[in-house]
């Protein structure tokens, strides 16, 4: 069994004639905490929209523990267009739809939340347990499946309390203040029972104590539910301690990866984030 | 944490049982308006594709517009396979051979008895027009489902009008009758117990435990999946619920007990005809809808009552042509309307006055002696008009009320469907239940 | 060939009426993003404006009047019925639309007492001419010119014109329309002018060919019409008059093959085909949703 959980091998992204994910390149191993940073537009968000199967990619693959769960080539309309590298390197098409790559395994996070408002938190995160429901139609309408609902309600009781989410149980998702909203998410995305986690700007209007928590809540939910994660970033702090390694993208290119320090001292990414000055 | 509390699906289950003897007294006691009894059948009915309908609009977040013709499927294929085999030459008569040999109710009528097999076969001839319909949703599904809302609306508009077309073809004839009726197959008033009539509670039965069952998907795991996909679709995908498989299994659902209701209604008017499941019954179904709330299954089912009581009976007398006695049966007449249309017209433009003040103090501007917006200033426009009206009636010499006559009750009746739909849209019950109703704000699951 | 020429021609002719129809659909929806389910009743209004204005007026004051009148009612429903429910969800819309359509057929039952209403003769449209050998009215050769006539006329207000660039502008994005000031209410007040006036104009020639008015008389034409506008690619207006030709000829030769039961659906057996196959319809382009 090897160790790697997700390689993205040669993933272009292209709509239209804009480039968004050129040519990417990465891994991530079992138990790792990589994070994926970059200055905004860079297609971080695209690169995990690409992995979960919400857009396929327009050339490359990606591998989920080691199995080929997404490729593609350039096809059709992007024949012509396709700008970068790579071109020929393959020759299937795999497009599963998102639920099937979540079913394998991969949960996400969204930037914008994306909770359902007419549901409580409870219920929103119930809901992303029906994927793991073993009964049909049939016998979930006539309560047949009473012992299973029963165990799946008790988990979901279970990470509301794992959240610090009990006492809003009830409450309608979407009336929670943003923070609690986001824990709800990652609740939610735990709840699928995932082997890796896809953290989609998980800090974002936070403030520093609640990233401090944040951070924290990671590294445990890491070891406590065996986990892999990934986490696009903008929250260096956070980035900073937590990552076991990081990947830094600019207009949808690899420009360092490596540990924390490596990266803090790169040029090319101080570069990237504070902009080059005309007449250095 | 047990409390000796009566579960809430029992208290349910009793009240609807005491409807149930009711409506069978009503049935069986003379001298009960006629009326009454037509709008308790055909509103059982409505409120069962309502409810369908509600499932897949609802609940699922799918804008449809097929429901006339799954109703029509199931309605055909009810009608064929109970038309008894001695009354199937006289049906058929343009085609000879015509029907299909055998009934399914009498044949089960000769094993088990004339009622129990009556009633047997009916519930599966019922459970068979629904499966038809359920199989064609299938069907049609797969290539509509994954379009855009409005796409699918017209889609499934078109697709019901291409089976109204082909279950008229000739060449189908004799099964399906082309374009003449069929009639002459078991109805409800087939069925007694002992002498007891049971014209009225049977489509409540039959209505009831649909319901039940529909209810029963909402609130499992599915129904919650269902929500979830109507909520947002994107981050129900993401968590691992697969949108072709559940649009299409809510479309079938829904399919299936329209077609059920579509035979009820086929037994109800003892004939069926293509003619009458087009569009605009679809359309009258989802005006229920909206009238009772998107995605309360109560309000369906109370809006479907009212909607067929109030085009049915209670506003038929929009429709004639009414006389006054007198003079003074005018003018009382006369002077109630003037003040109505004041009060209302004033309550309005009061509101009205009182937010646009309350707009313009927030920010600071000086008051105006009356802020109106233009809808104000038309409602009062109109008001007045209408005041003018009431007048030159009332010193007319016609004892004969204006505008009431045949086609008013629709118009007056679309006039406050489009209200509800315009300030009311959350409709009767927005998305809550009747049981909500009785409960503390929290919902708890 | 002499056996489809009639075919052909009624085709091409009701497929202009269909086209002027479509337009009206399809710049609604370009804009509003709604099936304007209530367009095929103003049709049929526009049909019954004509029958009781030429009662008591003359032709050349008649017809002016019926394009005023239709306008105004495009436009009154427009305010009455949309203009409120504009920040409210697609699915409310829609609705409305209906409500509108169900409205307005019972105000015309109840208004004509349910007898079907002759349409006045048009003189010199109305009138038999020969082509190729085939006599039918003039209406249906002129049609499809008109039609032409019309759609460049509108093709042009469209790019060349500030009013046409601010309908461009809310059709591609309506926010951000609003956002540069763009006066969004006149715009879309303005498309329902130009739709309502096209269908006016539809009416005069489709009644000219099929004389009787009833209330329902306009559901099944406006429902074609719209799904001529989806098949050329909903927002492109030469898309919705390519779609309409289409319609119209596939519609009339099936007519004219004995099946006259399917034409109807035929119609939307190609609405379904073009919704499976190119959602987009003949001239679309689909943008892609931003996750």
């Amino acid at each position: 069994m090897s160790e790697n959980v997700l390689k993205v091998e040669n993933v272009t992204m292209q709509f239209g004639g804009v480039v968004a994910v050129d040519s990417m390149n990465l891994e991530v191993n079992v138990g790792e905490i990589i994070s994926l940073i970059g200055p905004n537009g860079a297609g971080k968000t695209t690169a995990f929209n690409v992995i979960t199967g919400v857009y396929p990619p327009t050339n490359g693959v990606v591998y989920f523990e080691d199995q080929k769960i997404v490729e593609n080539y350039p096809h059709g309309k992007m024949r012509k267009l396709y700008k970068t590298e790579n071109n020929g390197a393959y020759t299937h098409v795999i497009e599963p739809t998102p639920d099937k790559i979540t079913r394998m395994g991969v949960a996400r996070t969204f930037q914008n939340i994306r909770l359902w408002s007419s549901q409580t938190v409870f219920e929103n995160i119930l809901i992303a347990k029906h994927c793991r429901v073993t009964a049909g139609l049939l016998s979930a309408t006539f309560r047949m499946n009473k012992l299973e609902e029963r165990r799946q309600w008790e988990e979901c009781d279970e990470l509301l309390r794992i959240l610090g989410l009990e006492g809003v149980r009830d409450e309608l998702a979407i009336s929670l203040p943003y923070g609690q909203q986001r824990r709800v998410e990652i609740a939610r995305a735990l709840a699928t029972q995932p082997k890796l986690l896809l953290l989609d700007e998980p800090a974002a209007g936070m403030n520093p104590q609640e990233t401090q928590e944040l951070t924290a809540f990671i590294g445990r939910i890491r070891t406590d539910f065996k986990l892999t994660v990934f986490i696009i970033e903008h929250h260096m702090d956070l980035v900073m301690d937590i990552s076991d390694r990081i990947y830094v993208l600019d207009f949808g290119k690899l420009i360092a990866s490596g540990t924390p320090a490596k990266v803090q001292n790169n040029q090319r990414v101080i570069d990237a984030y504070l902009g080059v000055s005309e007449d250095a | 944490m047990k409390t000796n509390r009566i579960p809430q699906s029992f208290k349910i289950a009793g009240a609807f049982l005491l409807l149930l003897a009711v409506v069978l007294m009503l049935d069986n006691v003379p001298g009960i308006s006629v009326m009454l009894l037509i709008v308790l059948r055909k509103g059982a009915i409505y409120a069962l594709v309502a409810v369908s309908m509600n499932l897949l609009n609802g609940f699922t977040g799918l804008f449809s517009l097929g429901q006339a013709g799954f109703m029509l499927l199931g309605a055909y294929t009810y009608a064929i396979l109970t038309i008894p085999v001695g009354n199937q030459a006289l049906v058929y008569q343009r085609y000879p051979n015509g029907g299909i040999g055998f009934s399914v109710t009498e044949s089960l009528g000769r094993v088990l008895g004339q009622q129990p097999g009556l009633l047997l076969g009916v519930i599966i001839c019922l459970i068979l027009g629904g499966i038809v319909a359920g199989l064609f949703a299938y069907l049609i599904g797969l290539p509509v489902l994954r379009l855009k809302s409005d796409y699918l609306a017209i889609a499934t508009l078109g697709f019901a009008e291409i089976i109204r077309a082909v279950v008229q073809y000739e060449k189908l004839g004799p099964i399906t009758n082309g374009s003449n009726l069929l009639s002459n197959f078991t109805n409800f008033s087939n069925f007694h117990l002992g002498s007891l009539k049971l014209d009225t509670v049977m489509p409540f039965v039959f209505a009831g435990v649909c319901i039940w069952v529909i209810t029963l998907i909402i609130n499992s795991t599915y129904g919650r999946a269902f929500k979830a996909i109507r909520d947002d679709e994107v981050a129900a995908e993401a968590m691992g619920i697969n949108l072709a498989n559940h649009k299409r299994m809510s479309f079938i659902i829904s399919s299936f007990f329209a077609g059920i209701s579509g035979a009820m209604l086929a037994m109800y008017q003892a004939s069926v005809q293509a003619t009458i499941f087009k569009a605009a019954m679809t359309y009258e179904i989802l005006l229920i809808v909206v009238l009772g709330g998107i995605g309360s299954i109560s309000g369906s089912i109370i809006a479907a009552f009212l909607f067929v009581g109030s085009s049915e009976w209670w506003l038929r007398f929009l429709d004639n042509t009414t006389v006054l006695p007198n003079f003074n049966a005018k003018l009382l007449l006369a002077i109630i309307f003037a003040a109505v249309v004041v009060g209302v017209v004033s309550l309005v433009a009061y509101k009205q006055n009182k937010a646009q003040k309350g707009r313009s103090a927030a920010v600071g501007r000086g008051r105006k002696l009356l802020a109106l917006k233009p809808s104000g200033v038309i409602t009062i426009v109109v008001g007045a008009l209408v005041l003018l009206g009431d007048l030159l009636f009332l010193i007319s010499p016609d004892l004969q009320l204006p505008l009431l006559r045949s086609g008013f009750r629709m118009v007056v009746f679309s006039v406050v469907v489009m209200m509800v739909v315009l300030f009311f849209s959350r409709g009767l019950m927005g998305d809550k239940e009747l049981p909500d109703l009785f409960r503390t704000r929290h919902k708890r699951l | 060939m002499s056996r489809i020429l009639p075919y052909l021609l009624g085709g091409i002719s009701v497929g202009g009426q269909y086209a002027l129809i479509a337009i009206g659909y399809t710049m609604v929806y370009g804009i509003l993003r709604l099936i304007n389910f209530a367009h095929g009743d103003i049709f049929t209004a526009a049909g019954f404006f004509m029958v009781y204005a030429t009662a008591s007026l003359p032709l050349y004051l008649s017809i002016p009047l019926v394009i005023l009148l239709t306008i105004f009612m495009g436009v009154l429903v427009e305010r009455a019925a949309y203009k409120p429910l504009r920040s409210a969800p697609r699915m409310s819309v829609m609705i409305s639309a209906i409500g509108v359509s169900y409205l307005l057929q019972n105000v015309m039952w109840y208004i004509t007492g349910g007898l079907a209403k002759r349409y006045p003769v048009i003189p010199w449209i109305s009138d038999s001419v020969t082509v190729l050998g085939y006599t039918t009215k003039r209406v249906t050769i002129i049609t499809p010119f008109l039609t032409v006539i019309l759609v460049i006329a509108l093709v042009i207000l469209i790019k060349k014109t500030k009013i046409g660039m601010a309908m461009r502008a809310a059709s591609r994005d309506f926010e951000t329309a609003q956002l540069m000031g763009i006066k969004i209410d006149n715009v879309i007040s303005f498309t329902f002018v130009v739709g309502s006036a096209l269908a006016a104009v539809g009416s005069m020639l489709y009644f000219s060919n099929y004389a009787t008015v009833t209330p329902v008389v306009g559901a099944m034409p406006g429902l074609k019409a719209f799904v001529a506008a989806v098949f050329g690619g909903i927002g492109s207006i030469p898309g919705a008059v390519l779609g309409g030709f289409i319609i119209g000829i596939s519609e009339t030769l099936i007519k004219g093959a004995g099946l006259t039961t399917f034409s109807d659906a035929v119609t939307f057996a190609l609405l379904i085909i073009i919704l499976v196959v190119k959602p987009t319809g003949l001239f679309g382009e689909k943008p892609t949703q931003k996750v």
